[in-house]
């Protein structure tokens, strides 16, 4: 869920503002403005304005979707890389061999790749970093993407042999993950204010609070970008996000912050939007631990309280796919399951009487965390809950104190969240240990079927049949699909229209004049 | 005057250690674990625990304690919990932005302030007072974030004429840099200035009627002359006064000011750090910020001695003697 991905902002300015910074900004531009269009940079060179700024500069040392959004594919390169529509190329392996029984992969690693320090990548670099991820003392955030690898070794200086302690369809993917990029040992310590990768781009500097600047790197392996330098520029405020796209500040906000300000700056020829999809099911999480929670009638009964269409009109200002069960609905073995939970007051009413709940005498705390999908959509839940007697009690928390209380104190009846992490449809086999609480054999049966399943067909239907008892079982609200907002000038092409994973890779981007 | 500085140091001092356990307990009883913000609902417990340990979580908070006044009183401070590096390294380039710009709106703020209230004061009942008071009015009014926004709205966006937020450092040369810092100047100055601008009125009213101004006047001074030479120097001292409390304002502006213009400076960097729970860094600011508060309000005391010979032979007489 990443509290990272689509975490705090000092939104204290509050969007009402967004709104009056959009419509004055188009009317004192219209009426003042220089025609000629203004740009950030020169034509080999990007500013790109992010909502967030990475608290370090190490993708395996932390799980703040903002670190990616910086240095994936741009300065740090996997064995593998996720490509923009989710599949997985090689990366600085150029092939890999899997043993009959699964258990073993040879990853053939290219011979021409360097360091931004000069020192060339071999296996034992390969080694160094999957040896440091799954250490003991190892901080890396995703640490359970590497929990099926038993060795790995260099069986020369170009190829890596990784056995694993079980089958693991899914590892050429978990190792393009941001987690899994290979660093060098001699810069493996300072990564974190001074990157050192094998990527096209390489680190200029951080000035924190403000900027960082990457530059091409000359000596990279693969085609050179068509870009020589880029700027990542933090603007938290939305306002302000606004403000520097029409002041020419900034040229692109891949994940624009305020989709209240979208439909002016799409009727403004100057700008692209672009509407794409993200890896973030958001989800009203539901406390299996609580009564009357624990009761299937009454999780039903919250379900079909739920008015997906107007949530998302009013939250998201339209944007955003309905979710019927926890599955990206892009995904090709995704199953459209909303009918299960179809907006219907009167059978949620029905519902709760079966469960012996008369109306009005159930409230329930619901904590929103900050992000404007939470607390604009937790308004809107609370008010369809009500219609159907169910009194929810807002509570908007901030990220530190949702991880702790909600996520694990577990001190919670409902919560908003979105859950960015690609595929990660297994956090409900964690059973008690996660903050829902959700605990069914079947589909803990399923979740290990799909561990050792490596066939294509296979797979897509136990997805499919994991994404079926979610839904039956009601075990939350299955809300939307979280959009990818994106705003750029016209004039840019190649920034990601979707986000597989939380990166942007400037590796394709260019301007056309 | 020795005795003073001496009750005034400690008192400082008093109130700086008054203000570290504060902030240290209520960091404490704070709900938020900096180790699970920065991996993450991914991140497994051993993992957390190993980052923990590494951060020095898991010692007792009185040794934490200790250890952090320990290293604040001997110039070692602990590196932030989320940038890792030490807390002045991260201080210093926020300073070298938040501490010009609130220098500057200072400035700007008492150079409009002054002049407009004396003027106002000279004129009193006439076109000049009332306009000098309507305005004042207004900026009293105008939120700083609102009227922020509303500069960048003319300025910026429309005119082009300056950027509208971020700060390209001072490396990039004064021209960029002032350019960055001209707007977040005005939109912080004008508020204080309009507050400045009553107080100096009221102040230089209140001299206008004393003894010693018809004195004056009796000697063969003009009006002006009166009001430059005696006048002005007994009002300030509630124009300074109401300067010193006018800075604590001027720094909790800087957070909000800093937010609309995305500047890189102290004010977002507390705000940052306390969502991050980056307790080392809250700690070592608010600290700072106390500290800064205790010696502008020193300061705004030994100016009185400055403007008033009275407070100074008073003082220094009978104390020291």
């Amino acid at each position: 869920m990443s509290p990272t991905a689509s975490r705090p902002t000092a939104r204290n300015l509050g969007s009402a503002l967004v709104a009056l910074v959009v419509a004055a900004a188009c009317t004192v531009t219209a009426t003042l403005a220089d025609p000629r269009p203004a740009r950030a940079a020169p034509p080999d060179s990007i500013v790109l304005g992010m909502v967030l700024e990475p608290p370090h500069l190490d993708p395996t040392a932390g799980a703040a979707g903002a670190i990616d959004e910086v240095v994936y594919a741009n300065v740090f390169e996997g064995l593998t890389r996720i490509a923009h529509d989710g599949t997985v190329l090689p990366g600085l392996a150029q092939r890999w061999d899997v043993s009959d029984d699964g258990l073993v992969y040879t990853f053939h690693l290219r011979r021409d790749v360097l360091f931004h320090d000069g020192t060339a990548f071999t296996a034992d670099d390969a080694v160094f970093s999957l040896q440091r991820a799954i250490d003991t003392d190892s901080v890396n955030a995703q640490k359970g993407l590497f929990a099926a690898i038993d060795s790995a070794v260099a069986l020369d200086g170009y190829t890596l042999i990784v056995a694993l302690s079980h089958p693991q369809a899914l590892l050429p993917f978990n190792l393009g993950w941001g987690d899994a990029v290979m660093v060098a040992p001699e810069s493996a310590d300072t990564n974190r204010t001074a990157p050192v990768g094998t990527g096209p781009f390489r680190f200029v500097r951080w000035v924190q609070g403000d900027r960082v600047e990457l530059d091409a790197f000359p000596d990279y392996w693969g085609e050179a970008p068509a870009l020589k330098a880029a700027t990542v520029r933090f603007i938290p405020d939305p306002a302000a996000a606004v403000a520097g796209l029409m002041a020419g500040d900034v040229d692109a906000f891949p994940n624009m912050p305020a989709p209240e300000s979208l439909p002016a700056l799409e009727a403004d020829p100057r700008f692209t939007v672009s509407v794409g999809t993200t890896e973030g099911e958001t989800i009203l999480a539901m406390n299996h631990r609580r009564p009357p929670l624990d009761d299937i009638r009454v999780r039903r009964a919250i379900a079909h309280a739920i008015d997906r269409r107007a949530l998302i009109d009013g939250a998201m200002f339209g944007y955003g796919t309905p979710i019927g069960s926890h599955f990206a609905p892009h995904h090709p073995a995704a199953v459209d399951l909303t009918s299960l939970s179809a907006h219907d007051p009167e059978r949620a009413k029905a519902l709760l009487a079966e469960a012996g709940i008369a109306p009005g005498s159930l409230t329930l705390t619901l904590h929103l965390p900050p992000p404007s999908y939470a607390r604009r959509g937790g308004e809107i839940i609370a008010a369809q809950l009500a219609e159907v007697g169910i009194t929810a009690k807002v509570i908007p928390v901030e990220w530190a104190q949702w991880l702790d209380q909600v996520f694990r104190g577990h001190d919670y009846d409902l919560s908003i969240v979105s859950h960015t992490e690609p595929l990660d449809i297994d956090i409900y086999e964690r059973g008690d240990d996660y903050y829902f609480g959700y605990e069914n054999p079947d589909f803990e049966a399923v979740m290990a079927d799909l561990r050792v399943t490596t066939d294509t067909a296979a797979r897509a239907a136990l997805y499919g049949r994991a994404q079926r008892l979610l839904a039956e079982d009601a075990v939350n609200g299955f809300l939307f699909q979280l959009p990818k907002t994106g705003v750029w000038d016209a004039r840019l092409r190649g920034l990601w229209t979707n986000s597989p994973i939380q990166a942007n890779d400037l590796t394709g981007v260019s301007w056309t004049e | 005057m020795a005795w003073f500085l001496a009750r005034r140091a400690m008192a400082l001092a008093i109130t700086l250690l008054a203000a570290s356990l504060v902030v240290f307990c209520v960091l404490e009883v704070l709900p938020g674990d900096p180790a699970l913000l920065i991996l993450g609902t991914g991140a497994r417990e051993d993992t957390l625990a190993a980052l923990r340990a590494s951060m020095g979580l898991d010692r007792p908070a009185w040794e934490r304690y200790l250890d952090w006044v320990g290293g604040l009183m001997t110039g070692h401070l602990a590196n932030s919990l989320t940038y890792d590096v030490p807390v002045l390294a991260l201080l210093a380039p926020r300073l070298a932005v938040s501490g010009p710009l609130a220098l500057m709106a200072l400035t700007l703020a008492v150079a409009l302030a002054v002049p407009l209230g004396v003027l106002a004061a000279a004129r009193r009942g006439r076109a000049t007072d009332t306009a000098v008071m309507g305005l004042s009015q207004l900026g009293v009014a105008v939120p700083n974030f609102w009227l922020g926004l509303l500069l960048v709205l003319v300025f910026a966006v429309g005119l082009r004429w300056l950027p509208a937020g971020g700060f390209p450092g001072w490396e990039a040369g004064a021209g960029p840099a002032l350019a960055a810092l001209a707007l977040p100047t005005v939109a912080l100055a004008l508020p204080q200035a309009a507050i400045l601008a009553r107080v100096t009125r009221s102040a230089v009213l209140e001299v206008l009627g004393e003894d010693y101004m018809r004195t004056a006047r009796a000697k063969g001074l003009s009006h002006a002359e009166a009001l430059w030479r005696h006048g002005l120097r007994n009002a300030l001292i509630p124009v300074v006064t109401i300067m010193g409390l006018q800075f604590s304002f001027l720094l909790a502006g800087t957070i909000i000011i800093e937010t609309v213009f995305t500047l890189p400076g102290v004010g977002r960097l507390i705000v940052q750090a306390i969502g991050q729970r980056d307790l080392v860094v809250v700690r070592d600011l608010v600290v700072l910020l106390a500290a800064t508060v205790g010696v502008v309000n020193f300061l705004v005391d030994l100016s009185y001695a400055v403007l008033d010979p009275r407070l100074r032979q008073g003082g220094a007489g009978g104390r020291d003697a």
